[in-house]
């Protein structure tokens, strides 16, 4: 059974450094895709079957769509999106990543040894076979926990989606003081550099 | 394998997302694409919710699963402000640099 855990274990972690070391952001698109994919594994192995489903069609199918949309967009024209000039020395990535497993494997260390008791099975529904009615994780169980104790927070959401939708069209609809910032800014940038090439010559 | 027991031990999955998210936030921290930065803060959200799924399994409660899937929500709210920012910031600029976002500094 625990090849369950292991096998998208190992594909999650080395997707997950893949999207953050990728040279080109379409790369690390494709890792983001690769990791959620595995987090829906893991999500059907902890019967969580209605959140698998939410997984693969809102990250995957929306998010992800939505983030190769706005690389697609900002490439157009120029030279192909690219990872900058990097500030940081060039150690600093590997050190980051080491780091970063380093304290998740702390984390770990500590989980395994202090990790919040589980009450005793006698205390617990059953899980149920997968793919039943009526069990921990189906979606009559899931919807009817969203729709009667936890109702509020499932209308908080619906505000925050408003809120994100209102402050799209805010943001990206007409010539906002903003845009017009940021254009001139460009130009003034553009104009400096020209400048500066001029006086090169 | 009864019904209430975990494939590997619940200390197992709090281990594998803590891994997760640092890697995530290594990565926040250290790549100065703003798109590449929003994909690194998915996976810091991702890894809280392999944490609130794996313990509504080991409690057999649903609230982690509720939880999971606001997080869900605002993580695709997050996503949709944060693209239109990048977008409408870099639309004029050559390069996707967020170093180079520097009006306010004068």
């Amino acid at each position: 059974m625990s090849a369950l855990f292991w096998v998208p274990a190992v594909v999650l972690i080395a997707s997950a450094l893949w999207t953050i070391t990728a040279s080109k952001p379409v790369y690390s698109v494709v890792a983001l895709l690769v990791n959620f994919t595995a987090l829906a594994v893991f999500f059907l192995t902890l019967s969580a079957e209605f959140l698998a489903m939410i997984q693969l069609i809102v990250y995957s199918g929306a998010i992800l769509v939505l983030f190769l949309f706005v690389i697609a967009l900002l490439s157009s024209g120029v030279a192909p999106l690219s990872l900058g000039p990097n500030r940081l020395p060039r150690i600093a990535l590997p050190a980051a990543i080491c780091i970063a497993v380093a304290l998740g494997l702390v984390v770990a260390g500590a989980a395994a040894t202090h990790v919040l008791p589980v009450p005793a099975p006698a205390a617990l529904r059953s899980a149920g076979p997968a793919g039943a009615a009526n069990v921990f994780g189906s979606v009559q169980d899931f919807g009817r926990a969203l729709f009667t104790t936890y109702l509020l927070p499932f209308e908080v959401t619906a505000l925050i989606l408003m809120v994100a939708v209102i402050g799209v069209i805010v943001l990206a609809g007409e010539e906002t003081p903003y845009v017009a910032t940021r254009r001139r800014a460009a130009e003034t940038r553009k104009a400096m550099r020209e400048a500066i090439a001029r006086e090169g010559d | 394998m009864a019904a209430h027991l975990l494939p590997v031990p619940l200390g197992d999955y709090v281990g594998l997302s803590a891994v997760m998210f640092f890697i995530g936030a290594a990565g926040v921290i250290v790549r100065r694409n703003p798109l590449v930065m929003l994909m690194s803060i998915e996976l810091m959200f991702n890894a809280a919710n392999l944490l609130f799924v794996s313990y509504a399994r080991a409690w057999l409660n649903d609230a982690g699963h509720v939880f999971a899937f606001l997080v869900i929500t605002v993580a695709a709210a997050e996503a949709a402000i944060a693209l239109a920012i990048v977008v409408i910031t870099f639309r004029a600029s050559d390069r996707v640099d967020v170093d180079d976002v520097r009006t306010l500094h004068g």
